[in-house]
């Protein structure tokens, strides 16, 4: 590469950081204001204070904040994890099996991950209500199941099909049973595949607003996107900004640290030297 | 240790397509088969229902004279060595070899798994390497230790699918030695598939040569180059291949190209009655009638031709002879052709003579042959009309004879060396 050329890369990287980051940093900057520094007409504080923390973790928004957190965690988690084992399984008969109708799943999985998820909200909003699942745990799941699952199931199909089919045929001569070979050769294989397939679930799930706010009433399944959208200022004439934006940062928290986790674990070309050529 | 039968297997594919066509072959206990035949004609698709991943559409499979179409591939105990390894990437050398003896679990303690991975190592030259995972090794090395995690647990029968294809010209060689060294050592019985001439000619006690998913000829190497049954054997087995020439029968003499010869009356007798014939000649069967003395110059016949180009290779020099055949001939060679994979453009004889030859490009030679060892077909079927049955039988016999004194030794030599030939 050329001097230019290196500038030019710097430049651009640059813009797109910037481009990227600017809202988190606002919205960082937002939350560490006081509320009268909310109207400075300034990007930094004038003066920093952890008010707007203090009021959603323990002060007069900490009833609506800290159990919506639980429940962004915990809806999320799981909604994750079932997800990710079902597309496992399922995505592995995918790129392994021949099977009648696996055409049609996989089109049927597609048609689903891009749906537009409004146009199904209303009508889940009264089936739920007739059979008991509005505003639970599950009623959340279950939809945040029907988003990430076809996702998970396409991504971690092309991961499956990465892996040599030999060495699973290898495995089962050399004695494993199907299972087997699936728990020891395949699984390991595509560890890397299951994590990344994971953060995509994940934050499809914790990200959500519509169905969070369409399908809880309470604190028992209200999550944090929603739970958000009922912060109310000091009086009624004072926007709640800073307690909301000091909310999206803690929000944003687990996610970082998630990716970081996960990172590590993403390492490619994990099947280098299984096969040659 | 196990001998395996395979009756009249066909294999169709879902398209119907029948890659493998009826093919009864008996592998006798601790025999060494080769399987080949040019690309597509079936050679891993049998070889993969033998250890059991790829059904059987029809026929009967046999390991141990138990019939094994509907077992699992782990209930067949085989092993297999993949054209591309196919090892365990997140698993270390050892635990690579080990993975058989752990899969039998209780089977086998943590000592004696740990002392046989380290007997397969030290005879493959792997200890160095058992920590190691298999990104990290070289092509050799992996290929040892596919052929470790075949040899590890006590197999009735190897498999392997061009286990040396992925490797450079020099290593092939040494592996493919090790490789007879091995069976020879544990005789087990074994199952090769390649379609490599060297690795056909040299490694097998007997070669089975494939067209289409069909048997052509199962026998030693010695009777398939020197007794062949159809023009698809002749022509598949040598290199460089058997040259094949037009030929016109008038009584016992045989017109060629270059030249006329006389045939014995039991060839003319068979062959009477076709219009044309095939007329097939080794390359290494013609000679430099100047470099020949004596007695032997004197059996053959001389013919003389125009040499269109010569590539000299230190011990030996071959010679390209360009010829115009009948059209009719012409054909069926061109089809012949590309039934082998070959790509010639051409029709030339090709003939590999004694490095001492003076013929240059554009020379005019003079080209010895015996008209004994000119191999005659017929065109239409084609079917060897010289294979003398007779001679077939002495060298079956003769090559069966070898390969048994060769197992004797083997077995003298396990014995002697103390570690006793393996159950
Ligand atoms: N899964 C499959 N479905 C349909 N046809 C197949 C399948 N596998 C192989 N075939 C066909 O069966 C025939 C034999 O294939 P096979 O792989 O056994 O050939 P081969 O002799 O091993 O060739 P090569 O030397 O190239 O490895 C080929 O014509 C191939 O197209
Ligand atoms: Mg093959």
């Amino acid at each position: 590469m050329s001097t230019g050329e290196k500038v030019l890369w710097w430049v651009a990287g640059l813009a797109i950081v910037v481009y990227a980051l600017f809202p988190v940093v606002w919205i960082l900057s937002l939350s560490l204001k006081s509320n009268a520094g909310l109207t400075e007409n300034r990007f930094w504080p004038s003066e920093v204070t952890w008010s707007n923390y203090q009021l959603i973790l323990t002060g007069d928004a900490s009833d609506l904040f800290l159990p919506a957190l639980r429940n962004s965690i915990g809806i999320a988690l799981i909604a994750t994890l079932i997800a990710v084992v079902l597309a496992t399984l399922t995505a592995y008969a995918v790129s392994r099996l021949q099977f009648p109708g696996k055409k049609l799943l996989l089109t049927t999985a597609l048609a689903v991950a891009i749906f537009p998820v409004i146009s199904i909200v209303t009508p889940l909003f009264n089936i739920w209500r007739t059979i008991g699942l509005y505003d639970t745990w599950p009623g959340l799941i279950i939809p945040y199941l029907a988003v990430t699952l076809p996702l998970a199931i396409w991504t971690l199909s092309a991961f499956f099909r990465e892996i040599p089919w030999d060495m699973e045929q290898a495995a089962q001569v050399d004695g494993a049973t199907t299972w087997q070979a699936f728990t020891k050769v395949i699984v390991p294989l595509a560890v890397p595949g299951v994590f990344t397939t994971a953060i995509i679930a994940f934050f499809l799930a914790w990200n959500d607003f519509v169905f969070g706010i369409s399908l809880t009433s309470t604190d028992a399944s209200r999550p944090v996107p929603a739970a958000l959208a009922f912060f109310t200022g000091a009086s009624q004439f004072e926007e709640p900004t800073g307690a909301t934006s000091a909310a999206a940062v803690v929000v944003t928290i687990p996610v970082v640290i998630i990716v970081l986790v996960f990172q590590r674990r993403i390492v490619a070309g994990l099947t280098n030297g299984a096969v040659k050529g | 240790m196990a001998a395996i039968t395979l009756d009249r297997i066909v294999k169709k594919y879902g398209d119907g397509f029948p890659a493998v066509n009826d093919v009864s072959l008996d592998i006798k206990d601790g025999e060494f088969v080769i399987l080949v035949g040019p690309s597509g004609c079936g050679k891993s698709t049998l070889l993969r229902m033998i250890v059991g991943l790829e059904d059987i559409t029809d026929g009967d499979l046999s390991i141990g004279g138990t019939r094994v179409n509907d077992k699992a591939p782990r209930d067949r105990n085989l092993a297999m060595v993949f054209q591309n390894y196919a090892l365990y990437p997140h698993l270390s050398v050892f635990e690579n070899i080990a993975f058989p003896l752990r899969l039998a679990k209780g089977k086998h303690s943590d000592d004696e798994v740990r002392r046989r991975v380290d007997e397969a190592a030290d005879l493959l030259e792997l200890r160095d390497h058992l920590e190691r995972k298999p990104a990290n090794l070289s092509g050799g090395q992996r290929q040892r230790v596919a052929m470790g995690r075949a040899i590890v647990r006590q197999a009735d029968a190897f498999l392997f699918d061009e286990p040396l294809s992925n490797l450079d010209a020099k290593l092939r060689g040494q592996m493919r030695t090790e490789i007879a060294r091995m069976q020879r050592r544990l005789g087990t019985t074994t199952v090769y598939v390649t379609h490599d001439q060297t690795e056909a000619m040299t490694l097998g006690d007997r070669v089975a040569v494939l067209r289409k998913g069909e048997l052509q000829q199962v026998a030693s190497p010695r009777e398939l180059y020197e007794e062949p049954v159809n023009l698809f054997v002749a022509g598949f087995i040598g290199s460089p291949p058997m040259n094949f020439l037009p030929a016109q029968l008038e009584g016992t003499t045989l017109s060629l190209p270059f030249g006329a010869v006389e045939i014995t009356p039991d060839v003319a007798e068979r062959a009477r009655g076709a219009e044309f014939l095939i007329a097939g000649l080794r390359p290494e069967h013609v000679e430099d009638s100047e470099t020949l003395e004596g007695p032997r110059r004197d059996r053959g016949v001389t013919f003389d031709v125009d040499v269109d180009v010569t590539e000299w290779l230190g011990n030996e020099l071959y010679a390209y002879v360009p010829f115009s055949p009948d059209e009719r001939v012409a054909a069926k060679l061109a089809e012949l052709d590309k039934e082998l994979d070959g790509e010639s453009m051409r029709h030339q004889m090709v003939v590999t003579l004694d490095a001492r030859s003076r013929v240059r490009d554009g020379d005019r030679a003079r080209l010895w042959f015996d008209p004994a060892s000119l191999h005659l077909f017929d065109p239409s079927s084609g079917l060897s009309l010289t294979r003398d049955e007779d001679r077939a039988r002495e060298i079956q016999v003769d090559s069966e004879a070898m390969r048994q004194q060769a197992l004797e030794r083997s077995r003298a030599h396990a014995e002697a060396v103390g570690q006793g030939a393996p159950a």
